[in-house]
């Protein structure tokens, strides 16, 4: 066997490259029992910095995922080696709130919108048992993006009413990914609530911070105008026209408001997992008077960006915000396309607790300002 | 394994005659073509033959009757292989319905097995799913609306109303198309002969990617590719259904009704 250390001028001939690339799928394919850390050095050194993944970590033990619903994340792993991640959810069709007054028949992962949040670690090996609740009028599927393999695990995952499908993956890819429902029609089963978010832990872990949580925004395009009421359901024409009569975080209006807004304290560190299931729009996702420190870009594994005030999630699409929180107050979620938080439900709160800090903010003079000098 | 047993399902399935002169209870569906979802090369209308139609899906007290007389499609009697674990699950007890207004509801959680052998103990035989969607293209006062866009929302309206609880009303409560058929849509889904046609089918090689593929466009946005109409969403949920059952599936939505005549019989 030709040995995988090569040393590459630079620039690159092309011919270099395509022998290395055979010289690589050679020692994949036949030396399977060669260690995979002989590999590194020499994937750093192809041409474009593409790993191609072989999912061969040692699987040690077993544990059922825990689930969470909307806000609550799972709490951190803390485990240090790939074990096996059996990850039990069923499909179930019901009504629900998506505003006061305002019903809605949705198709959820878990019961809730967004569906239940899933957390593993790189590595893992995830045994997903998908079920579909006997009184559903519907097929079910799940296409993970943390998935490599057909249709994201919805070929292998589809799903009658009373039954099960179980499907295995190995979490290859570190990042925060959407999943949702694949089953045709598509754009129906994802705008009647069909998604959610599974994270996959990098193998060091996230930076230890005091308050995690799950924030999904979603469109929901309903007969009736925004905020009618009674039992509504799905206009099909609003969808194709991609004018959405509901825009939301975590699958209904005042999801995250009143007595169900965030918390924080001042001096925490908050970690914002923040989905967005679309299924048309791209969300504009800003957090009113705050900043975010790290900016996980589109929800991948490393920190792309600091200082950041607005970011974008495409349809599908993720990021992970991190940002301290200096000053007591309601600081407001918005998708700062702002008609949308205006007039179509974006709207979310987190509390934050404490003492005021007039370094950090002080209003000094104007209408709201009172003689204690705050609002 | 499967495939080969509904191979020999069909095959030797007795030349279904259907009885000489078809009772009330069903109604005759003149010749035609309708516009198939997927499948034809080009995207050409598929021809369907004369048959007949049962007027309403076969209620729970039809086929308490049947396993009356056909023990073997009892519920406690049912071969594993012949029907899921769900079969007939909601029943009290193996000959036993419910009250009457039960035994008016759609018989549901019944296997295809279950239902063809219902059907050809009639002398019939189960709709293929050309002969149904072809029927229920129809509307009230015209025989092929399956694609007019009105037609299409106010069936997705109809699906969409169907309850959440899993019971389903007594037959008979839908609209009454043109040839006299009801509750096509908006009551149970219905099982067809050739549900899966990827399974029980060797020709797929001649439909090309379009019957071959079929597999794989109901499970994903891929799904608009190839097919006739892609805003047609209650034709996609009927695609889809069919395309995750196999033939000792059940579900609480899942009935069928019998055809006779017609170029399967």
């Amino acid at each position: 066997m030709t040995s995988p250390r090569i040393h590459l001028p630079a620039p690159f001939p092309l011919s270099k490259i395509v022998l290395v690339s055979a010289i690589a799928v050679a020692t994949l394919t036949a030396a399977t029992t060669v260690a995979w850390r002989g590999l590194p050095s020499f994937t750093a050194r192809n041409a474009a910095g593409i790993p191609v993944r072989a999912a061969n970590d040692k699987i040690v033990g077993e544990e059922v995922a825990v689930l969470t619903q909307a806000p609550d994340v799972p709490p951190p792993i803390t485990r240090s080696y790939s074990t096996k991640v059996i990850v039990n959810l069923e499909v179930i069709e019901k009504p629900m709130r998506l505003a006061d007054s305002v019903e809605y028949t949705m198709w959820t992962f878990g019961g809730s919108v967004p569906g239940r949040f899933i957390r593993v670690r790189e590595g893992d090996l995830v045994e997903f048992h998908l079920k579909n609740a006997p009184n559903s009028t519907m097929p079910h599927n799940i296409d993970l993006h943390a998935v490599t393999g057909p249709g994201g695990g919805a070929k292998a995952s589809l799903t009658v009413p009373g039954g099960e499908s179980v499907f295995s993956f190995t979490a290859m890819n570190p990042g925060l990914f959407v999943y949702h429902c694949a089953t045709s029609p598509v754009p129906m089963h994802m705008a009647n609530g069909m998604y959610g978010m599974i994270l996959v832990e990098p193998k060091g872990g996230l930076p230890k911070v005091d308050r995690e949580f799950y924030v999904m925004q979603s469109e929901f395009y309903t007969k009736g105008r925004y905020g009618e009421h009674g039992m509504q359901m799905l206009d099909m024409d609003k969808g194709i026209d991609e004018k959405p009569t509901y825009v939301v975080f975590n699958g209904a209006v005042a999801a995250l408001t009143g007595d169900r807004a965030l918390q924080a304290k001042v001096g925490d560190r908050v970690r914002l997992f923040v989905g967005n299931a679309g299924p048309n729009l791209t969300s504009s996702f800003h957090v009113i008077g705050e900043i975010f420190d790290n900016v996980y870009s589109e929800g991948g594994s490393s920190v792309g960006e600091h200082n950041v005030g607005t970011t974008s999630i495409p349809a599908g699409g993720s990021t992970i915000v991190e940002f301290g929180v200096e000053q007591p107050g309601d600081l407001v979620l918005v998708d700062h396309a702002i008609f949308r938080a205006f007039n179509k439900g974006t709207l979310g709160i987190l509390h934050v607790s404490g003492d005021e800090n007039a370094k950090v903010f002080a209003a000094i003079k104007g209408i709201g300002v009172t003689a204690k000098g705050g609002e | 394994m499967l495939h080969f047993l509904l191979s020999l399902a069909i095959a030797t399935a007795p030349s279904a005659k259907p009885s000489a002169k078809p009772s009330a209870t069903m109604a005759r569906i003149p010749a035609g073509s309708y516009q198939p979802l997927y499948g034809t090369i080009g995207g050409a209308p598929v021809a369907v033959t004369s048959f007949w139609l049962d007027r309403e899906p076969v209620t729970r007290g039809e086929y308490l009757e049947f396993v009356k007389r056909s023990p073997a499609w009892r519920r406690g009697e049912v071969r594993p292989l012949f029907a899921g674990a769900g079969y007939l699950s909601a029943w009290r007890g193996d000959i036993d319905a419910g009250d009457a207004t039960d035994r008016r509801r759609p018989v549901t959680e019944i296997s295809w097995f279950a239902a063809k052998a219902y059907c050809e103990s009639k002398g019939k035989r189960l709709p293929t799913v050309d002969e149904w969607e072809y029927a229920a293209s129809a509307s009230e006062t015209r025989a092929t609306v399956g694609r007019d866009a009105g037609f299409i929302r106010r069936i997705l309206a109809l699906y969409a109303a169907r309850p959440s609880d899993g019971i389903l009303p007594p037959v008979g409560g839908g609209f009454r198309n043109v040839y006299g058929v009801r509750d096509m849509h908006g009551l149970a889904w219905e099982w067809t002969l050739d549900f899966n046609d990827v399974m029980v089918s060797d020709d797929s090689r001649e439909s090309g990617s379009a019957a071959g593929g079929r597999d794989h466009k109901l499970f994903c946005a891929s799904a608009a590719i190839g097919a006739s109409d892609p805003s047609n969403y209650p034709a996609f949920m009927r695609y889809a259904f069919r395309a995750g059952l196999t033939g000792r599936s059940t579900a609480r939505t899942l009935g069928f009704r019998c055809a006779a005549g017609g170029a399967a019989s």
